[in-house]
């Protein structure tokens, strides 16, 4: 059996068992008007900082779960099949944001490796995007995981974050990724909340962009959070 | 999975156990679902499904039931479930497969459209502006 989990450097909390419940503090509960959950996954290679995301935006502690699968991207459909050596277990960590008084959304971080391709398509369909957490040291790690999100269709845009390593230019880094020009790519530090947050915030306008033929009533061909960012850029 | 959580923990370079489910024997997970695991096709539990309590735990039922019926009584996501009940997904989403065939627990169900609906795009960002 092949296991992986997204960063033991930056694992989540475990939190509590289930036999109490002390975590409530930490976990408050949603409104009971809470109707529509929404998903955005945040996808990076290795020690890229997903949970580091996700923790600075999340109003929970992180929480880590996960989820069995057969090589052929069901789930197992026999608790016997857990033996079997097609069937993997990935680890993810997830955290929430309730946006107002019925959109809850979840955060997801997930293993970019290859071998997790099956988690991308069964367990996170209906995402409203993903955010592509790059570190520039290992370039390598993203591509796999940019040419996956191309090929599903699924708006991303592709977050640098700021690692003190290599300073290459925002178009070095697009020519390394054979990134499309359409596709946003942003700075961030994934430790700063105001960060993480303006990088989610580039990231929906960038799905509103994506479907002009929507009912689209205000899109007006301006991303500010991306200008915004664009000028924070000195490179 | 046969290992101890010890290797596992090794494995992973965390807290040997700190993972759902990695203490725990498939045997243990077969018992608590009499053998099944997820989800048949048709099984309507997306990872951000909120479910919601519809009524009180009752003396005899399973505990994962009874947990889960507590966890519930203001709305809770699927995968959050499984987290805090230390259970892997598709576990959680037999037991309440259970419940919700039989009324104890109600489900609200992503919009699907919401994907592409700028109406509900415009409510995410003005939620993220407002964080």
């Amino acid at each position: 059996m092949d296991s992986a989990t997204s960063d033991p450097a930056e694992a989540a909390d475990p939190g509590p068992g289930p036999d109490a419940d002390p975590d409530s503090a930490r976990r408050p509960p949603l409104r009971a008007s809470a109707d529509n959950g929404l998903k955005i996954v945040v996808v990076g290679g290795f020690g890229a900082g997903k949970t580091t995301l996700v923790r600075s935006v999340s109003e929970i502690c992180p929480l880590s779960t996960e989820e069995t699968m057969t090589r052929a991207g069901e789930s197992v459909d026999d608790v016997s099949a857990v033996r079997d050596k097609n069937a993997t277990t990935v680890a993810f960590d997830f955290g929430r944001v309730t946006l107002d008084a019925h959109n809850v959304l979840y955060l997801f971080g997930a293993p970019g490796q290859e071998r997790f391709w099956f988690l991308w398509d069964r367990l996170f369909t209906g995402a409203l995007g993903a955010v592509v957490l790059v570190d520039t040291r290992r370039l390598d790690d993203s591509w796999y995981a940019i040419d996956r999100l191309e090929r599903h269709g699924t708006p991303f845009v592709v977050a640098r974050n700021d690692f003190g390593g290599p300073d290459f230019a925002p178009q070095a880094v697009r020519d390394a990724l054979d990134l499309d020009p359409d596709v946003p790519l942003v700075h961030c530090d994934a430790r700063l909340r105001s960060s993480s947050k303006r990088v989610l915030i580039a990231l929906v306008e960038h799905a509103k962009h994506r479907y002009p033929h929507s009912r689209s009533r205000s899109y007006d061909g301006q991303v500010p959070v991306l200008d915004e960012l664009n000028k924070e850029l000195p490179r | 999975m046969s290992r101890p959580p010890e290797q596992l923990g090794g494995q992973l370079g965390g807290k040997p156990g700190n993972r759902p489910g990695r203490d725990d024997s498939p045997d243990r997970l077969y018992t608590l679902t009499g053998g099944r695991s997820r989800s048949a096709p048709g099984n309507p539990f997306d990872l951000v499904t909120l479910v919601v309590a519809e009524s009180d735990p009752v003396p005899g039922m399973q505990s994962e039931h009874a947990a889960i019926l507590r966890l519930t009584e203001r709305p809770t996501a699927v995968v959050e479930l499984a987290a805090v009940l230390r259970l892997p997904v598709s576990i959680t989403k037999v037991l309440l497969t259970d419940l919700l065939a039989t009324g104890r627990v109600s489900a609200r169900h992503p919009r699907r459209t919401a994907v592409t609906d700028p109406d509900i795009l415009e409510q995410v960002l003005v939620g993220l502006r407002n964080l």
